[in-house]
């Protein structure tokens, strides 16, 4: 396997936690499922917890992008936590830093969420 | 000009699983030639998302395609050559993925990353058909381990 996720609900939001590489293929389904999963089940408030994303391409990238917009379609909200210094950097190269919230400390990003 | 030194040919299935394989030679490649660690990841990376081009766009994952992986190593850069059996494309057609309009767009960053983690990125018609994707990087400075002034005498 070349990621692992696993869910932690916590109140209102749900905490995923990912670990492992978020790439073409694996580690991009996986995430849409997981993300469709947790908003077809009401869901809304979710923090995807990136703290052991050692890697993460394009497709990856575009599957963030693709995550946060299905959360926002549902009414609900998706934010990024933890970030590795390489995912920080790819963020910041493509201007995904101004459309995602970002937190590297977990009470703040489940407190930030407009209920 | 670089006098070449090194030359490494790989045809690639269009496969999944290619993407990675194609990575995982490209960092070895970068060992080879001196890149420290960041920059072996960043040229991997490049390589990769030229890879994934040409298996989702080029190739449109047709099996009977295949991907063709070309390293020069050469006096003073890498040079990577990724061509796939497509139809080819303009690299100034591609949109621009910072665009506001764009930023929500789930695809079309690979070849971005590749300029911005490169020296050099060009795209060209390839004369035996496809797009084929140029990049190259200078090599790191050799190490010295003679201090200076402290030359033979």
């Amino acid at each position: 396997m070349n990621v692992i996720a696993t869910n932690r609900d916590i109140g209102d939001t749900t905490v995923v936690d990912i670990s492992g590489r978020i790439t073409l293929g694996e580690g991009s389904a996986l995430l849409r499922t997981l993300v469709r999963q947790l908003l077809d089940q009401g869901h809304k408030f979710i923090v995807l917890n990136l703290a052991d994303v050692s890697y993460i391409d394009s497709s990856g990238i575009g599957e963030l992008v693709s995550s946060f917009t299905a959360a926002k379609k549902e009414g609900g909200e998706l934010k990024l936590l933890n970030l590795t210094k390489k995912v920080h950097d790819l963020l910041l190269i493509t201007k995904l830093f101004t459309v995602f919230d970002v937190h590297d400390d977990e009470e703040k990003a489940i407190a930030s969420f407009a209920r | 000009m670089g006098r070449l030194t090194q030359r490494i040919e790989v045809t690639l299935d269009t496969l999944l699983e290619s993407v990675d394989l194609a990575e995982d030679i490209t960092l070895r490649v970068a060992e080879i030639a001196g890149f420290d660690e960041e920059h072996r990841y960043r040229i991997g990376m490049s390589v990769r998302e030229a890879v994934i081009n040409a298996y989702e766009y080029g190739n449109v994952h047709d099996r009977t395609r295949h991907i063709y992986l070309v390293f020069e190593l050469l006096a003073a850069e890498l040079v990577i050559h990724v061509r796939d059996q497509g139809r080819g494309f303009r690299l100034e057609d591609v949109p621009d993925p910072l665009a506001e309009e764009n930023l929500l767009k789930t695809s079309g960053r690979g070849l971005f990353l590749i300029r911005a983690f490169m020296d050099q990125l060009r795209v060209v018609f390839a004369p035996a058909g496809g797009a084929e994707v140029i990049m190259s990087k200078r090599l790191p400075a050799p190490q010295s381990s003679v201090s200076a002034g402290a030359g033979e005498g």
